[in-house]
């Protein structure tokens, strides 16, 4: 019998799962749900790149350019979810290819913080555009699906399942990518690049591949996003703060395994919902202490939770 | 091989693990005879000090005084609570931004089984709830936030959102009509004012206002806008020490202020220019003889320092109680997020009593509070715009001196405008009333 991966299996169990769940769940908990698949998926992107041995501080920068270009073209009358989140998608994707011409060349803290500077020029932008709203942002109406324009709670619904399929074919398409040569080259990058070169591969085209994946799924976080919250404002959506989620949400997952990056974000839209809720003056200390606590008891991330559930097992 | 290939059994049990997650449906269980009252406010950061926390104490000392009945008249003959019921209020931080507010709402919505809100602060998170609250059929009162695209862009029929305050249009017609009466030879005017939002629009408004009262009074091209939260102002001091332009117009406030005047004192800029503060009253108190003497001054209305002499039982039951507790007089966010409750206290008790003193539906309550004057605790409010749901109330800027006999600054040559002097008139937008040279403004 043909060998079947049990990650891809796994995902379309939780996929299947979830599409049915999407019509029974408390709504607030889809509206958590909905922003962990978008998160999850930014942090899909960040994953890839870690398992590259880079890590980026500043894809608030193609998840706010992705939510503020689908923002954008509901000004001008595109109203579609399809046509808009592909829209944020792609042009994050376009930028993240150009600035990746130069972003390939630098590693460890300076290619961290080169994004980081990136992002914040967006931020900058943003701010000093009264047109845009500035601060405030600027709201957009609720998506239409191909013609089916649903109101009050099926709009969630619906953005839902349509969030639920894309990040299910875009981490199932990862998770085989990454078994390809091109797709393992990126730990051989990390591990020794000047053997990569020797073996005749281009670490800097294995880096910008990797680079313009992730600006592409960190687009179609914030095209889904904005459409989600009906708002966008560069304090949620470009902001460093924002970058810096994305990472404790990679390090909360672990880079294990591609459907870990959904569980840590939805573990960390839970630990601040319930922050907020216990401890409105503080909340942010526990979301720090919670990391701190995942960095010095779970070194590898949530993840590792299951995999020692697995050796124990076994 | 692959050391990824071997998780796949985890995934299973991830699976399993959403499902048993997304199974765990909200448990709303509060008492049937309270009220659940949301009142978001900046409990962290930059807006903390100067608006979030004045707002949070304010809200409380109303809420408590509700619970318990002892509010002073008019509000004295009420009884205890909102129609009766006590209020169980749920103070949270409004910091993050739009997004994350939204999802906030929500939480406290559907999770928590909130009957409604009284708060936010900031122009953005309101204008990023608006549209969810309007869809979640959810009593909303904003006391605070400035912007007027809530009800000219955002939603302009509205039905659960109401604003208990008059929004930023009003606080540059004010400046405009002050400076015009006051400064009648002035020659231009310049400003500085942060680079966001809330900076760009009181610059407009103001600049917008001016052109219309004093055609022939140019704008500086060379108006500042320093960064928000830079706190260094010396490129742009010098920039206005060096302008031709006497008087300069600022909406800074907290931190970026009190920056601004220590660095501006000492190097003299307030005895050689003209400064119009929009909303410096935040830190009139807490400057003390440091604020500049002589600079005009704004509160987004007739509150905090304006409110000093209002010889009302209500506003000195307020002012008393607050000193006591906190050691600082009320500022202008104390008395807006009073002014927020107490309409939430006024649209219950109507609402029970024309519904024969029982407790009344949302329906009942949001049709009580529309297009209903209810006194506030500096001044009578209002609500007859877009449709009863967004507020007018006098306004008031005067000059800021120290009292030296008392030893605590106070408000002189204050001039007041009545509601409809300052406030566009319903159903046409702020800035195009501006522009089309203010039509029906009664002054």
């Amino acid at each position: 019998m043909r060998y079947v991966d049990k990650t891809v299996i796994g995902l379309s169990i939780a996929f299947v799962v979830l599409v049915f769940a999407d019509f029974f769940m408390a709504e607030w908990m889809r509206f958590i749900g909905l922003q962990s698949l978008a998160r999850g998926a930014v942090a899909l992107g960040l994953l890839v790149l870690w398992r590259t041995g880079l890590v980026s501080f500043g894809h608030a920068l193609y998840f706010g350019f992705g939510a503020y270009t689908a923002a954008m073209l509901t000004l001008i009358g595109f109203h579609d979810a399809f046509f808009l989140v592909f829209a944020g998608t792609l042009s994050a994707g376009v930028l993240a290819f150009l600035l990746g011409f130069l972003l390939r060349r630098y590693r460890a803290i300076f290619f961290a913080l080169l994004n980081m500077a990136f992002s914040m020029i967006l931020y900058g932008v943003i701010v000093k555009t009264e047109e845009l709203g500035s601060t405030d942002g600027f709201s957009l109406g609720p998506p239409t699906f191909l013609g089916y324009a649903p109101e009050g709670e099926a709009v969630q619904t619906a953005l839902f399942l349509f969030t639920l399929v894309f990040t299910y074919i875009v981490t199932v398409g990862v998770h085989l990518y990454m078994k390809t040569t091109l797709g393992s080259m990126s730990m051989a990058v990390r591990e020794n690049e000047i053997r990569v070169e020797y073996l005749g591969y281009s670490a800097e085209k294995v880096i910008h591949v990797k680079y313009v994946f992730s600006g592409l799924v960190a687009g179609f976080g914030g095209a889904i996003i904005a459409l989600a919250i009906g708002q966008v404002d560069p304090d949620s959506m470009a902001n460093w703060t924002v970058s810096g989620e994305f990472v404790f949400i990679t390090i909360l997952s672990g880079i294990g395994n591609v459907g870990a990056t959904y569980i840590g974000a939805l573990v960390f839209e839970l630990i601040r919902t319930y922050a907020f809720e216990y401890a409105p003056q503080v909340w942010q200390f526990i979301l720090g202490g919670s990391l701190l606590a995942i960095i010095m008891f779970l070194p590898d991330g949530i993840w590792s939770l299951f995999s020692r559930f697995r050796k124990s097992e076994g | 091989m692959n050391i990824y290939k071997r998780s796949g059994k985890a995934t299973l049990l991830l699976a399993t693990g959403l499902a048993a997650a997304v199974s765990l449906t909200a448990g709303i269980a509060n008492a049937a005879d309270e009220v659940v009252m949301a009142v978001p406010t900046f409990l962290t950061g930059a807006g903390a000090p100067a608006f979030g926390v004045p707002a949070r104490n304010g809200a409380e000392l109303i809420i408590e005084a509700i619970n318990k009945g002892t509010l002073p008249a008019p509000y004295d003959k009420s009884g205890k609570g909102l129609a009766g019921r006590q209020i169980k209020a749920l103070i949270y931080d409004e910091s993050g931004g739009g997004a994350k507010q939204v999802t906030e709402f929500r939480n406290k919505v559907q999770k928590q089984g909130v009957d409604l809100f009284v708060g936010y602060i900031s122009s953005g998170t309101c204008a990023a709830i608006t549209p969810v609250a309007e869809e979640l059929k959810m009593l909303t009162i904003f006391p605070i936030c400035g912007t007027p695209r809530i009800f000219e862009e955002i939603n302009t029929k509205p039905k659960y959102v109401f604003r208990t305050m008059g929004h930023a249009t009003a606080d540059g017609v004010a400046e405009a009509l002050y400076v015009k009466a006051n400064m009648p030879n002035v020659k231009g005017y310049t400003g500085i004012n942060q680079n966001y939002a809330w900076g760009q629009d009181s610059w407009r408004d103001f600049d917008l206002a001016m052109k219309q009262l004093m055609p022939s009074v140019p704008a500086s091209e060379k108006a500042q806008w320093p960064k928000i939260f830079s706190g260094q102002y010396g490129a742009e001091i010098s920039a206005l020490m060096l302008s031709k332009e006497k008087l300069v117009h600022s909406s800074l406030w907290g931190g970026d202020l009190e920056a601004f005047i220590f660095q501006g004192s000492a190097r003299g800029l307030f005895r050689k220019k003209q400064l119009l503060f929009s909303v410096a009253d935040t830190s009139v108190y807490r400057l003390g003889k440091k604020a500049p003497a002589g600079a005009i001054l704004g509160a987004r209305g007739p509150y905090g320092i304006f409110a000093a002499n209002v010889d009302t039982p209500l506003n000195n039951w307020f002012r008393k109680v607050y000193l006591d507790r906190y050691s600082v007089p009320p500022v202008g966010g104390s008395y807006q997020a009073a002014q927020g409750v107490l309409a939430a206290k006024y649209a219950y008790d109507k609402a029970a009593a024309a519904n024969g003193g029982k407790f009344p539906s949302k329906d009942q309550v949001i049709a009580a509070l529309e297009g209903a004057t209810y006194q506030g605790i500096a001044a009578k409010v209002h609500m007859n715009r877009s449709n009863g749901h967004q507020a007018a109330t006098k306004h008031m800027i005067g000059v800021l001196q120290w009292d030296k006999e008392k030893g605590e600054p106070i408000m002189t040559k204050v001039t007041e405008f009545a509601p409809d002097c300052v406030m566009p008139p319903s159903g046409i937008n702020g800035t195009e009333w501006l522009k089309g040279g203010m039509k029906g403004a009664k002054c």
